[in-house]
């Protein structure tokens, strides 16, 4: 490879790491300080807020159930995509991809036209029918898969294609049913590119704030997510709770990075 | 999150492949779309498209509905209404921006991560996935805290259109440096060594050999990051202070919409955001294929 010379070289790692640092790691340093500024009593105080521990049991309760919904979703339409031929294949994987490049509050909005008690296509039915959707937990996970849906797809797929059926084939002549198929041969040959997928998705569900605030109704204690709950306590002037929280999804998405950190080596380098 | 690759079938599954039997992965060429599903598959397709439908077809079916149900007049409203169209002119001119910024930063840092070794390259590798993986309100929260009222380097952003600016540069970061970044890696750097031992100078080494292998998947950073801008919500709450005229936003603008419940005109202009955001995706497509058929 052609070397630059070293004051060029320099200059573009300055630029890279100076922009890096004052963009991400410097903010997230103040947030760090600004949570730990009297020490724990912050953190400590934050957890003992009822409002703040409803919170953050609401958020994990909705990503985990939104993140095996997706799992098993995910999985389903990438054996689909890759290994079946059907009418309107292509068409079906550009939309997948859609739900990364809709606004949070579009998809807030497109599912409370659909859901909503009064005037939804299916809400005023389902209401009427005892089933809550808008305002309540099932839209908060709705709106969380909505967001969440293509990132295990877009890890399964490239893996499925590259490992081909070759393995497949020969577990099926051998006799294998498809069930036997899928748990003993091609389950274990993607198994990182799914983990990996349900990290991702994991971080992007706890951390959904624009369409889950459409949704949810906001209603501190019942329907308010970690995420609404910092909009809340920040503009309640009850601003050390809100870096609190924060700080706790902070420790969540970097802890999420670690795995995926961890996890690419084993998964990528082919 | 890295470009997944094409999902088009490569191009020995044509010619290597006797047809199987059973019927699986039967692989013609495009122009007859024959299904080759079985049984189950076809009730697993069946469900998941129920499923699909529910959460995303139908839903984002009903704004284009909601939207069309006012006509052209509706539209027409909408856009005629300063205020929002303050909002897409400031959305747009600022999503622009910053791709522009991330086009030349992002391939920089993608350029050191791969070509450049030096201690904490690691970590700089680890804190580039940091906006995807933050919740969105925190990373407004985050960057008040260097660049809001009480900032210790003396930059009061905060409620200003930088603020808005500055939000929409943290959550693009990762899209063209992990876009550009496999492309670079999987180039070939003994064609860059041929060229200089030809006496190619380094300029034109990078502008013939390394830019034109590059466009492709800087065009696609460039289009994820200006769609993730546009529809930005989450990092300028508590940011930009959402005033009218000044800083506020496309996406504030449908929220505030949907809370003084003009569902038509938040429908009306969510339609027009869900259009851009079909234009990169089948833009995207279209790039992943080319570059995938080069390849």
């Amino acid at each position: 490879m052609v070397e630059l010379p070293t004051p060029l070289k320099w200059m573009l790692r300055v630029i890279a790491v100076g922009y890096v640092g004052l963009l991400v790691a410097w903010p997230l340093g103040m947030l760090t300080k600004r949570t730990f500024a009297d020490g724990l009593t912050t953190l400590t105080d934050a957890l003992t807020d009822s409002d703040v521990v409803n919170a953050l049991q609401l958020t994990a309760r909705v990503a985990v159930v939104a993140v095996i919904i997706n799992l098993v979703f995910g999985v389903t339409i990438s054996l689909l995509l890759v290994r079946y031929e059907f009418p309107g294949k292509r068409a079906l994987s550009a939309l997948v991809d859609l739900p990364l490049a809709v606004s949070p509050v579009v998809v807030g909005l497109a599912l409370l036209l659909v859901y909503n008690g009064r005037t939804g296509w299916f809400g005023p039915t389902l209401e009427s029918g005892g089933f809550t959707v808008m305002f309540a937990t099932p839209a908060l996970v709705m709106a969380t898969c909505f967001v969440a849906l293509p990132l295990v797809i877009r890890e399964v797929v490239p893996t499925l294609e590259e490992i081909g059926d070759d393995q497949e084939q020969a577990a099926r002549s051998l006799g294998a049913n498809g069930p036997q198929t899928f748990w003993r041969i091609t389950l274990p040959s993607i198994k990182w590119a799914v983990v990996y997928g349900v990290v991702l998705s994991l971080a992007r569900s706890v951390g959904e704030f624009g369409a889950v605030k459409v949704v949810s109704g906001n209603l501190s204690g019942q329907t308010q997510t970690a995420t609404l709950a910092v909009e809340a306590k920040y503009q309640g002037f009850d601003q050390p709770t809100a870096y609190a929280i924060a700080f706790l999804l902070v420790l969540v998405s970097i802890a999420c990075l670690v795995v995926v950190a961890f996890l690419r080596p084993s998964s990528a380098k082919k | 999150m890295t470009q997944a690759p094409s999902r088009l079938e490569t191009a020995d599954d044509l010619t290597t492949e006797p047809v199987p039997p059973t019927g699986r992965r039967l692989r013609r060429v495009r122009q007859t779309p024959r299904s080759t599903l079985t049984r189950g598959a076809g009730l697993s397709l069946g469900i998941a498209m129920i499923w699909f439908s529910l959460l995303v077809l139908l839903p984002l079916a009903a704004i284009v509905a909601k939207a069309a149900e006012g006509g052209w007049s509706n539209y027409l409203h909408v856009i005629q209404d300063d205020q929002t169209w303050a909002a897409v002119t400031l959305t747009v001119s600022q999503a622009a921006l910053v791709t522009v910024l991330n086009v030349v930063v992002g391939t920089v840092i993608a350029w050191v991560l791969v070509r450049d070794h030096f201690p904490g390259k690691a970590l700089l590798d680890v804190i580039i996935d940091v906006p995807f993986a933050l919740p969105t309100i925190v990373a407004g929260l985050v960057l008040l805290s260097l660049y809001g009222p009480k900032s210790p380097v003396g930059v009061h952003w905060a409620f200003t259109p930088n603020a808005v600016f500055l939000a929409f540069a943290f959550v693009t970061l990762p899209f063209v440096v992990r876009t550009v970044q496999p492309v670079l890696e999987e180039l070939d750097a003994d064609v860059e060594e041929a060229a200089a031992s030809l006496g190619a100078a380094r300029l034109t080494i990078l502008r013939r050999i390394l830019l034109p292998s590059l466009v492709p998947a800087i065009a696609a950073g460039a289009a994820l990051s200006f769609a993730r801008a546009i529809s930005e919500y989450g990092a300028l709450v508590l940011l930009s202070g959402n005033k009218p005229y000044e800083t506020e936003v496309v996406s504030v603008r449908v929220l505030s919409f949907i809370e003084n419940g003009s569902t038509a005109s938040a429908a009306a202009v969510a339609s027009l955001m869900l259009f851009v955001a079909l234009v990169v995706i089948v833009g995207l497509d279209l790039v992943q294929r080319g570059v995938a058929g080069r390849g």
